[in-house]
């Protein structure tokens, strides 16, 4: 039996190289997310700009999946980084999970080479198992689909098992029920109907289920783990916070699907009850930046009380990250997602670039930075550092890749306000009305500042793969020296 | 640290069952509300057609009658409403032709990537014009520039010409990308937005109609 569990240092080694390796992968897809996201960009100021040879819809999907996809990485990876710490186990079946990320990568880097190449199929049954199923987020042809369903049953298998051998902390049991839920939903995406009503009620039990609930339950759940490594917070206290976490955050978010509701064709009932418990979402994301920010003030409180000077954190990029995931995840996916989550808003401002905004800063706030908090961990681990301090590169990263998105963010929500007025409250939503309003002056120096803030946060990406790279050597050479 | 706790406030137990029954009730309650909403946006049937039933999403059929979209007074804002029977590429289309067709227009949508420029009910990507309502655009009907750009004489004929050459189409400096549809993957696709047109979205988009009245009387707006 490992002894993590009871200390703030990490333990077991087969988990946690394998969690490197999802790490890696991740970054190499975020780039690609970014490298796609200015590509689109582009071609929003300059339509003809490779004009069918690698159109939008071609970079937007490639743009989107890759987030889905690296994100999904990174949590996968966090979740093999942490489990010998948390069970105290070193991990069962770990070579079939080392077997289950080369499958993955294998077939990831198919679809994409479809994606990429093959771009559209006919309108036939082909073309949804072999090359794309067309449905925003989850568009990985069938095949894929099932690929993905094997690769996810080795990981549980992997996770349940060492949680059943191993310590059953509340942090790894809430870890255990979400990622059954998180795994189960996929299944719901992965099926054809005529009916687009019906399928967008199912398409929105995988997005939403995932992004406004099981996903915001496992950031609970990694900010506890993190908080614990990090800061050396109690394991009571971050454990308690976690349940009231998972309380409010599925009291709130499994209900708030119904914001997703209001206008696909489903009854009317959804107005009251998406916007009753869609606006009580952003509740536990006020809870969570709390308990983060009160946590590392007690710790540091303590250990000032104990006469020592100096930093309770032992891994400054990783928790700079993660309090602004604290913050991040209140602003994009609450107060951004506030703004227009209430029915009466919401006719006006679905479909625009108002969600755009919303989707940047959320996924950015609730999901990249604590995944990047992760990674820091990681290379503290590989490094055998006992403190990994902040770089110029660790600054330059956090400060660029953040101004950049919350720019995007700003310029996008404008340009959602131009579309929402002009657009859908004076001119009615016709193919007329949007072209109307995507010429106006006011949308077009939104797109521009769009693309400009993009390439800031490509050039934050670049100082944070390099710091990454740089970074664990430079803490060992401190060490030793 | 003591085991007891001196409040049920910081007792990690009552949390966690709190959680577990809050989870479980709002698990059940969207499962209940899913039985429900799945009857109702399930589609309804020919005969429900013929015999004015309505249905928040109608049988592939609706694609023979003509499709308007009107302000309903009582429910405040506008609905889709089906009226007497219209041709179809100049033809009635029996049950198992229309669910054939809809069935092609709705796979060639995905196939074809349709979501990650345009958005349907309001979903997917913001690059080109919402096709919730296409069908009923303005532009497309008779007199309106799109319908007119093609030399087509109704609103089935100039979509469906549009969507297989639409480079050759330049209606817009944005424009669509020639996606190799066929003739057949065509008139599918046309099919699938006539029938999306034809489904209950709760008013969305709002203010439809105020584009065609603005359209029809040469409004400051129309190009």
């Amino acid at each position: 039996m490992l002894t993590s569990i009871k200390t703030n240092s990490f333990a077991g080694n087969k988990g946690k190289e394998l969690g490197m390796m999802y790490f890696r992968v991740a970054i190499v897809l975020f780039g690609a997310q970014l490298l796609m996201g200015l590509i689109a960009a582009i071609q929003f100021l300059a339509p003809g700009f490779l004009f069918e040879l690698f159109d939008f819809s071609v970079a937007r999907m490639v743009h989107i999946n890759a987030l889905v996809v690296w994100m999904l990485y990174a949590m996968i990876g966090s979740v093999y980084f942490m489990l010998s710490d948390e069970t105290g186990h070193e991990g069962v079946g770990l070579g079939l999970g080392k077997l289950a990320f080369w499958v993955l990568t294998a077939a990831i880097t198919v679809v994409v080479l479809v994606y990429i190449f093959i771009q559209v199929g006919s309108g036939s049954e082909a073309t949804i198992w072999f090359i794309n199923e067309g449905r925003e987020y989850i568009e990985a042809p069938r095949w894929a689909d099932i690929g993905i369903v094997v690769v996810i049953l080795v990981f549980y298998w992997n996770v349940f098992a060492t949680y059943m051998k191993g310590q059953k902390t509340g942090i790894m049991t809430v870890m255990v029920a979400n990622l059954l839920a998180l795994a189960g939903l996929y299944l719901a995406g992965m099926f054809f109907t005529d009916n687009i009503s019906m399928d967008q009620f199912w398409w929105w039990w995988v997005i939403h289920l995932w992004v406004e609930a099981t996903w915001e339950v496992f950031v609970g759940t990694l900010a506890a783990y993190a908080l614990i490594k990090i800061i050396g917070a109690k394991r009571e206290i971050v454990e308690m916070w976690l349940w009231i976490e998972v309380l409010m955050l599925f009291g709130s978010g499994i209900l708030g699907l119904g914001h997703h509701y209001f206008w696909i064709g489903t009854p009317e009932y959804w107005w009251e009850i998406g916007a009753l418990f869609s606006a009580l979402e952003p509740v536990p994301l006020v809870a969570m930046f709390v308990h983060v920010l009160y946590d590392w003030g007690k710790e540091q409180g303590i250990a000032k009380g104990k006469g020592e000077t100096g930093s309770v954190i032992t891994n400054a990029p990783a928790m700079a990250w993660i309090v602004t995931n604290a913050f991040g995840n209140f602003l994009g996916a609450g107060i951004w997602g506030f703004f227009h989550t209430l029915p009466q808003v919401n006719i006006y401002t679905h479909g625009s670039q108002f969600t755009a905004a919303h989707g940047h800063l959320a996924f950015f706030g609730a999901y990249a930075t604590i995944l990047i908090g992760m990674m820091y961990m990681g290379i503290q681990y590989a490094y055998g550092a006992k403190r990994l301090p902040s770089t110029f590169k660790s600054k330059m990263a956090i400060f660029l890749i953040t101004f950049g998105v919350v720019g995007m963010t700003v310029a996008l929500t404008i340009a959602g306000y131009e579309q929402v007025l002009v657009e859908r409250a004076e001119l009615g939503a016709g193919w007329n009305a949007f072209f109307t309003a995507q010429e106006l002056p006011w949308f077009v120096q939104a797109m521009v500042w769009r693309a400009i803030m993009g390439v800031v946060t490509l050039a934050g990406f670049v100082y944070l793969v390099w710091d990454l790279l740089t970074i664990g050597k430079v803490a060992k050479a401190a060490q030793t020296a | 640290m003591a085991n007891e706790n001196v409040s049920v406030w910081t007792s990690i137990p009552f949390w966690r069952r709190s959680a577990a029954w809050v989870t479980g009730f709002a698990t059940i309650l969207l499962i209940w509300l899913t039985f429900d909403t799945l009857g109702q946006i399930s589609m309804g049937t020919d005969a429900d057609l013929k015999n004015g039933v309505k249905k928040r999403v109608p049988a592939p059929t609706v694609i023979n009658y003509h499709i308007d979209y009107k302000m309903d007074a009582k429910r405040g804002h506008e609905v889709p409403v089906i009226g007497e029977k219209q041709l179809f590429f100049g033809k009635e289309w029996s049950e198992k032709e229309a669910a054939e067709l809809l069935h092609l227009g709705k796979l060639t949508s995905q196939a074809k990537n349709c979501m990650n420029c345009h958005t349907l009910l309001g979903n997917g990507a913001y690059y080109a014009p919402d096709l919730t309502k296409a069908w009923l655009d303005p532009a497309w009907q008779k007199g309106g520039p799109l319908q007119a750009m093609t030399g087509k004489n109704t609103v089935e004929e100039a979509m469906a010409e549009f969507l297989q050459h639409p480079s050759q189409y330049p209606t817009h400096a944005r424009m669509m990308p020639d996606l190799g549809i066929t003739a057949e993957e065509a008139k599918g696709l046309v099919a699938f937005l006539k029938h999306m047109s034809s489904i209950d979205t709760n008013g969305f988009p709002r203010n439809f109609s105020k584009t065609v009245e603005q359209f029809k009387t040469g409004g400051t707006n129309a190009h």
